[in-house]
């Protein structure tokens, strides 16, 4: 019998999204939503094995192949450019990857621009493409304080409603992109478990027009 | 002496099966000294795996490299005689930074190159080659093929700016449909110059099952006359274990600067990454003044530290 497919789901409220979405697609494994502190979850008759990891990590477990396939948000995919295949749209997760600056700010292009983030290989791309000078501040969380404090002149960040810059009085500059979910392979895998790895993709891809 | 056959390491064992496995065929072993000026690869970075080099002043003042990579030192090295055929295998280390560990690394690397006139026999024989390689070490592999002319010739139709081509190609390369959408969307590209491509995309795996699909994919003179070639080779794999195992898929694009036409990649079933690539880098050997042609590949044994060997390399 062919092995189980290894999925790294990322824990968090999108995980439990795309679960979900797993499930109507035909691939349940009920243990997975008793709380207990197992790590992994098994279905052998649906043939598949779930486990929660970092969002950030799930790009590592499939690249590396531990996972075979995994969902991770197009943001992580951005920063971290995983040597994966990226089959699907999930449609869900959906927010945008922006800069934005407080209010009344206005860039002096004779200075180094100053960008606090937690994506520093995005940032550092746009910015290039853009031919500006950039000092870049990794910051873990809490972006938006950065510029309030001082810390930076701007920021890049994904916001889903804006409310939280709004409320802290920066303003979007621009949108770098549209960020949503990504369901992700491992290229090896991909050619081994093709038909179980397809039917995978089919069965989300449905749901993924459901989300929209 | 007579020496015992356990003392050999894994690695050891698979560059030995290998190596007498090219020498078989009629591969003349090359061997090629650890330093290169930096110049060779200062000049052809893209080519490289990695661009980072190890670089050393020698005695004379020149700035050496310590070779990061074995297809440049071959090709200028060797004659550039376009009406014949010079057919080498080497093994040797290679100092590149890995990816996954961000440093340096000495890598055994092991391939073959054909340099000199190319026919579609030298192509089949190539891509046997490759196929035996990864047969040797494992039953359960596959041999991912693909003449890249054919997705470019697509893309010629859809754009001509050189930025929106990479991005499309880098998109192709992950399956990423709907990033090629999203692309044609911001570029304005009606969807229906983007759909052949799609298409194109889509359709993958054992030749014998694809190609119908594909043939009927293939308009126009040129890339039937490319699938009409890329037939021919496949049909040239003598062995049908080798071509049951070779799989068309055209998201297999090569870096368009060097390589050309037929590219392949080999994965062996529980290495996550590819073990083995290679391909026709005309495009190569035009930018360092060649009027030959050539092809050829690079087995990545690094890759290979992991596996369980079968019984014959045992």
């Amino acid at each position: 019998m062919e092995r189980m497919l290894n999925i790294a789901l990322p824990k968090g409220r999108l995980g439990d999204k795309v679960y979900k979405m797993f499930e109507a697609a035909g691939f349940p494994c009920p243990e997975i939503l008793e709380t207990n502190r197992k790590l992994t979850f098994e279905n052998p008759e649906a043939g598949v094995r779930y486990f929660w990891v970092k969002p950030s990590d799930v790009p590592v477990y499939v690249e590396r192949g531990a996972a075979d396939i995994g969902v991770a948000g197009k943001d992580i995919l951005m920063e971290y450019q995983p040597d994966v295949y990226e089959l699907l749209d999930l449609k869900t997760g959906k927010c945008r990857m922006i800069s934005a600056a407080p209010d009344g700010y206005r860039d002096d292009p004779q200075r180094t621009l100053r960008v606090a983030t937690k994506y520093a290989g995005i940032a550092r791309r746009y910015y290039a493409s853009t031919g500006r000078e950039i000092d870049i501040i990794h910051l873990n969380g809490s972006i938006e304080i950065a510029p309030i404090l001082g810390l930076s002149d701007v920021i890049v960040d994904i916001t889903e409603t804006g409310t939280t810059l709004r409320e802290n009085d920066l303003r979007i500059i621009d949108t770098l992109a549209e960020i949503s979910a990504r369901l992700i392979a491992n290229r090896s895998a991909f050619r081994f478990r093709q038909e179980m790895i397809e039917r995978v993709m089919k069965g989300l891809s449905a749901q993924a027009e459901v989300e929209t | 002496m007579k020496f015992d056959a356990s003392v050999l390491s894994n690695t050891e064992r698979i560059l030995f099966a290998l190596r007498a496995l090219y020498m078989a065929s009629g591969y003349e072993k090359y061997t090629m000294s650890r330093f290169e000026e930096y110049d060779l690869y200062s000049r052809n970075k893209d080519f490289l795996v990695s661009d980072n080099v190890i670089t050393f002043t020698d005695t004379n003042g020149m700035l050496m490299a310590l070779k990061p990579d074995v297809t440049l030192s071959i090709i200028r090295n060797s004659r550039d005689e376009a009406d014949r055929l010079r057919k080498l295998c080497y093994d040797e280390s290679v100092y590149r930074v890995s990816k996954k560990t961000g440093s340096f690394k000495e890598i055994m690397q092991t391939g073959l190159e054909c340099i000199g006139r190319i026919d579609t026999e030298c192509l089949a024989e190539v891509i046997s080659l490759a196929a035996e390689s990864l047969g040797m070490l494992s039953n359960a592999y596959v041999l991912e093929l693909s003449d890249m002319d054919i997705p470019l010739a697509l893309l010629d139709d859809m754009t001509d700016s050189e930025d929106v081509r990479r991005r499309i190609i880098k998109c192709a390369g992950e399956r990423n449909l709907h990033g090629i959408a999203e692309i044609c969307a911001q570029e304005n590209i009606p969807e229906e110059r983007s759909l052949p491509l799609k298409r194109l995309l889509s359709v993958y795996g054992r030749a014998d099952k694809v190609l119908p699909e594909l043939e009927k994919l293939c308009a126009g003179d040129k890339l039937r006359s490319r699938l009409e070639r890329m037939k021919m080779i496949i049909c040239g794999l003598k062995d049908p274990g080798v071509r049951s195992r070779t799989e068309i898929d055209f998201s297999l694009i090569g870096d368009v600067s060097y390589y050309n036409g037929i590219v392949f990649r080999g994965f062996i079933d529980g290495i996550p990454d590819r073990v083995l690539s290679g391909g026709q880098y005309d495009r190569l050997m035009e930018k360092m003044g060649r009027r030959s042609n050539a092809v050829g590949f690079a087995v990545y044994l690094d890759e290979l530290e992991r596996i369980a060997l079968p019984d014959e390399l045992l």
